[in-house]
C-alpha cells in the first residue's frame, strides 16, 4: 500500500556551519526524478547535484509530504534509543521521520503482532546483533540499513539466502574517517599525546630541547585501500607535499591519480619499503585479515609509522606487538583493534610507541547524522523499489 | 683550514635537555671553534677577545650588556627558530652586533603541529586515547563524539609564512579560511588557498569554528586576545595558538575554558613554559598543551643549525646575512 505513497526525500536539517548538507551527496538522481509507479514529489536535481562545495551550509528542503499517521510508516527495528549503545535520540528523530520506530524491547514483548511490521532494521554500531532467529521471525523484512559503511559483522551470504538486502554508508562516514587518519597520523609523527603528559606532569620542571618527533610534510604515505575513504587521505596528505603511494585492488585511473600525485604500487612490498607512513584503509574481506603480519612489518623501515583505521583484524596484532617492542617499526597509531576494547592486560596497552584509540573514525556529530540520513535513503530506496544507492553485495 | 684558524663561537653548553644537540657537534666544529659558556668564564682573559659570534641555541646564553661588554669583537648573535622577542635588538645594536633568526625553514613543520592540535583537540584524541588504554574501561560508548574538522570555519590570524602553510593544509580538508593580516595578502595567494580577508579581527571572531594564532610576538600583538576576543568567538569554537603564550591573556583564557565561554584550547605556547604546576590551565579539561615543539622534528633541528652556520659565516666576512633581524 505505501507504494501509492509519495516519500518525500529527506527533508534536509539546516546543519552546523561548515557541515556538508549531505543529503545532495548520495541521493541517486533516478531517485529524484522516476514515479515507479509513486507519486514523486519534485525535487529540483540541479540543487541536489550541486557540487560539495556549493552546497555546504545550504538547506535543501523536499516538498513536505502528506503527514502520515505513524502506524502507516513502515516499520524499522533498532537495538534501543539513548543510553552507551542505543541509537543516539537526534537520529532516532531522523528515523521517525520516514519509520515506526521499534525497539527490540518492544519487539520481544509482542513477537506475534509486531513481527509482521517489521520490513526494515537499523544497524548502529554493530547492534542490534542480526542472526538466524531474528531473520527466521521477521517475514517481511526486506533490507538492513547499515550505518556505517564495514558490514564484516554482517553475515552477508545468510542474509541475502532470506531475501533481504543489506545497505552501507559509504559516502557519509568518509570525511571524518579520512580526518582521524591524518590525525593519528600526525598525533604519532609529532609525539603529541607524550607531549601532552608531559606539559601537565607534576614532575615537569622544563620542556628538554633534545625531545624530537618525526616530520610529516614531504615525508613518503603509502595507502593500502584507496577507496573513498583512501583517496579523502590522499588530497589532505597532497596539502602536506606528502609523496603518495597506494596499493590497491584495482589502479585508479589516471586523473585520478594525478589530481593527488599517487603513484600505484602493485606489489604491497613496493609500498612498504618506501613508506615513512603506512596507512590501512581497506574493507576487512578474507583477503585482507592478516594483511599486514611479521612479514609486512619486518619489510617497513625502522623509522616508519603504520596507521590504522580500517579493522582491528586487517592487521596481526600479535605481530605488531613483538615489531613495536623490538624496534622493529618506530611506532603505530590504531583507532580500531580486535576486539574492542582490547583485554586490560593486552601487550598493545603497555607500549610506548602506540596510540590508540576508541574507534571514533565516525564520532562526530556531523558524520552520525549524515550516517543516518544516508541509511534512511537507502532503506527507502529498498522499500520503495528504487534503486539502491549503497547495496552491499555477499562476495 | 687550521684548527686555530676557525672562528671562536660562543654557545651556552653541549647536551643534556638545553644544549646544542650532541649530534650536531661534529658538524658544527668543521666550522667553528665552539666555546662553552663554562669555558669562557674560566678562561676569561684568554677568550673575551677571540669570541665573535654567539650561537644562541633555544634562546642560551642569555645575552645582557654584561656579556656584550666583555665581548670586544662580537659581531652576530645567531638566534635558532623564528621568533625574536627574546632578544633585545636595541641592545645588540648599540653595540655594533647584528642578529639573525631562521624563519621559513620553521614553517612547516609549525603549520603542522597546527595542524595536529586543531584535529587532536576537535576529535578529542587525548581523552580518547586516554579511555582506549585505561584499566577501567569496559567498553566504548556510542554517545562519545566530537566535532568534525573538514568543512568547518579556520580564522588565521597571522598569514605569514606559517599561517599561509596551514590555509594550504586547511583547504584540503574543505575548510572555509577567514585571516587576519596586518597587511592584506595579494589576490593570487588568497585564491590559492580560498582565504577571505577580514579586515577586522571581530568578523573572524565571530565566524570562525576554529581561530588560530600564527603572529609574531610584539608590542601590538601582546594579549591580543583577552577577554573581549574571547566572548566574540562562538561558544563551540576553539582557540590554537602556535605563537607566543603572551600573545593570549592567559587568566581572561581560563575564565572563559571555565565558563565554556568558548568549548576548547589547544596551546603550543604557554607564558612561561612550562607552566607553574598548580597553574589552572593544567587542570581544565577542555585544554591541550603541548610542550612548545613546533620545530621538534630532526630534520628541521638540522636545517635550522646550517641555517645558523651561514648566518655566522656571513657576518664574520662582512656579507649581507642570510635572515638579518633589524631593529
Amino acid at each position: 500500500m505505501f507504494r501509492r505513497k509519495a516519500f518525500s526525500l529527506l527533508k534536509t536539517m539546516p546543519l552546523k556551519s561548515g557541515a556538508s548538507n549531505f543529503a545532495s551527496k548520495f541521493i541517486h538522481p533516478v531517485i529524484a526524478f522516476h514515479g515507479h509507479g509513486c507519486h514523486r514529489t519534485s525535487v529540483d536535481y540541479r540543487q541536489a547535484q550541486d557540487s560539495p562545495g556549493s552546497a555546504r551550509g545550504q538547506t535543501i528542503t523536499a516538498p513536505q509530504t502528506k503527514v502520515m499517521a505513524e502506524e502507516e510508516l513502515p516499520g524499522v527495528l533498532i537495538l534501543g534509543v539513548g543510553g552507551t549503545h542505543g541509537v543516539l535520540e537526534d537520529l532516532a528523530a531522523l528515523l521517525k521521520k520516514h519509520f515506526r520506530l521499534i525497539t527490540m524491547t518492544e519487539f520481544l514483548e509482542n513477537k506475534r503482532e509486531i513481527s509482521k511490521k517489521i520490513q526494515s532494521i537499523f544497524v548502529f554500531e554493530c547492534r542490534p546483533t542480526i542472526d538466524r532467529k531474528l531473520l527466521e521471525s521477521l517475514p517481511n523484512l526486506k533490507v538492513i540499513g547499515n550505518s556505517g559503511v564495514g558490514v564484516d559483522h554482517l553475515d552477508l551470504k545468510m542474509i541475502a539466502n532470506f531475501g533481504v538486502k543489506v545497505t552501507n554508508t559509504p559516502h557519509a562516514v568518509a570525511d571524518s574517517t579520512a580526518d582521524i587518519g591524518m590525525a593519528l597520523m600526525l598525533a604519532s609523527a609529532r609525539r603529541l599525546v607524550e607531549g601532552c603528559q608531559i606539559a601537565v606532569s607534576p614532575d615537569t620542571k622544563y620542556f628538554a630541547v633534545d625531545w624530537l618527533g618525526v616530520e610529516v610534510t614531504r615525508s613518503t604515505l603509502g595507502i593500502i585501500g584507496m577507496g573513498n575513504i583512501g583517496y579523502k587521505v590522499a588530497q589532505r596528505a597532497r596539502a602536506f607535499h606528502m609523496r603518495i603511494l597506494y596499493h590497491n585492488r584495482k589502479q585508479r585511473r589516471k586523473e585520478e591519480e594525478e589530481a593527488v600525485g599517487a603513484h600505484y604500487c602493485e606489489k604491497i612490498e613496493d609500498l612498504l619499503q618506501q613508506s615513512d607512513f603506512v596507512m590501512l584503509v581497506v574493507n576487512l574481506t578474507p583477503e585482507t585479515h592478516k594483511l599486514i603480519g611479521k612479514k609486512e612489518l619486518g619489510l617497513m623501515k625502522p623509522t616508519a609509522t603504520l596507521i590504522n583505521i580500517s579493522r582491528g583484524a586487517v592487521i596481526d596484532q600479535d605481530a605488531l606487538a613483538e615489531a613495536l617492542q623490538n624496534k622493529v617499526v618506530r611506532a603505530a597509531a590504531l583507532d580500531v583493534t580486535y576486539p574492542e576494547p582490547l583485554p586490560r592486560d593486552h601487550p598493545l596497552l603497555k607500549l610506548n610507541n602506540i596510540i590508540i584509540t576508541p574507534h571514533i573514525g565516525t564520532a562526530t556529530v556531523q558524520a552520525l547524522r549524515m550516517m543516518a540520513e544516508e541509511a534512511i535513503a537507502n532503506m527507502l530506496a529498498v522499500l520503495n523499489g528504487q534503486p539502491i544507492p549503497s547495496e552491499v553485495f555477499p562476495k | 683550514m687550521e684548527y686555530q684558524e676557525l672562528p671562536y663561537v660562543l654557545i651556552d653548553y653541549i647536551g643534556g635537555k638545553h644544549g646544542v644537540h650532541e649530534d650536531h657537534v661534529e658538524f658544527l666544529k668543521k666550522y667553528f671553534h665552539l666555546i662553552t659558556l663554562k669555558e669562557y668564564i674560566e678562561n676569561k682573559k684568554f677568550l673575551s677577545e677571540k669570541i665573535r659570534a654567539i650561537y644562541m641555541w633555544y634562546h642560551k646564553p642569555v645575552v645582557n650588556e654584561e656579556l656584550l661588554q666583555s665581548l670586544p669583537n662580537l659581531k652576530i648573535v645567531a638566534s635558532s627558530g623564528v621568533g625574536i622577542d627574546h632578544l633585545d635588538l636595541k641592545l645588540l645594536s648599540g653595540y655594533g652586533v647584528k642578529a639573525s633568526n631562521t624563519p621559513f625553514i620553521v614553517s612547516s613543520d609549525t603549520a603542522d603541529l597546527a595542524m595536529a592540535l586543531m584535529l587532536a583537540s576537535s576529535r578529542r584524541l587525548v581523552e580518547g586515547y586516554q579511555m582506549a588504554v585505561s584499566p577501567d574501561t569496559e567498553y566504548f560508548p556510542a554517545d562519545w563524539l566530537g566535532d568534525a574538522v573538514s568543512g568547518a570555519t579556520l580564522g588565521i590570524i597571522g598569514m605569514g609564512s606559517i599561517g599561509y602553510k596551514v590555509a594550504e593544509r586547511a583547504k584540503a580538508f574543505e575548510m572555509k579560511i577567514l585571516y587576519h593580516n596586518r597587511n592584506r595578502r595579494n589576490k593570487e595567494e588568497e585564491s590559492a588557498v580560498g582565504a577571505v580577508y577580514c579586515e577586522k579581527i571581530h568578523h573572524l571572531l565571530q565566524q570562525s569554528d576554529f581561530v588560530l594564532l600564527s603572529v609574531n610576538l610584539m608590542p601590538a600583538t601582546h594579549k591580543l586576545i583577552g577577554k573581549r576576543e574571547l566572548e566574540l568567538m562562538k561558544p563551540t569554537a576553539t582557540l590554537i595558538n602556535v605563537s607566543r603564550g603572551l600573545v593570549v591573556d592567559q587568566d581572561a583564557l581560563v575564565e572563559a575554558l571555565q565558563n565554556k565561554v568558548i568549548k576548547a584550547a589547544a596551546l603550543d605556547v604557554t607564558y612561561p613554559e612550562p607552566l607553574p604546576r598548580d597553574h589552572p590551565l593544567l587542570k581544565l579539561k577542555n585544554v591541550i598543551i603541548t610542550p612548545h615543539m613546533g620545530t621538534a622534528t630532526k630534520k628541521t633541528r638540522l636545517l635550522m643549525m646550517e641555517n645558523m652556520i651561514k648566518s655566522i659565516q656571513a657576518g664574520l666576512m662582512g656579507l649581507p646575512i642570510p635572515h638579518e633581524v633589524l631593529l
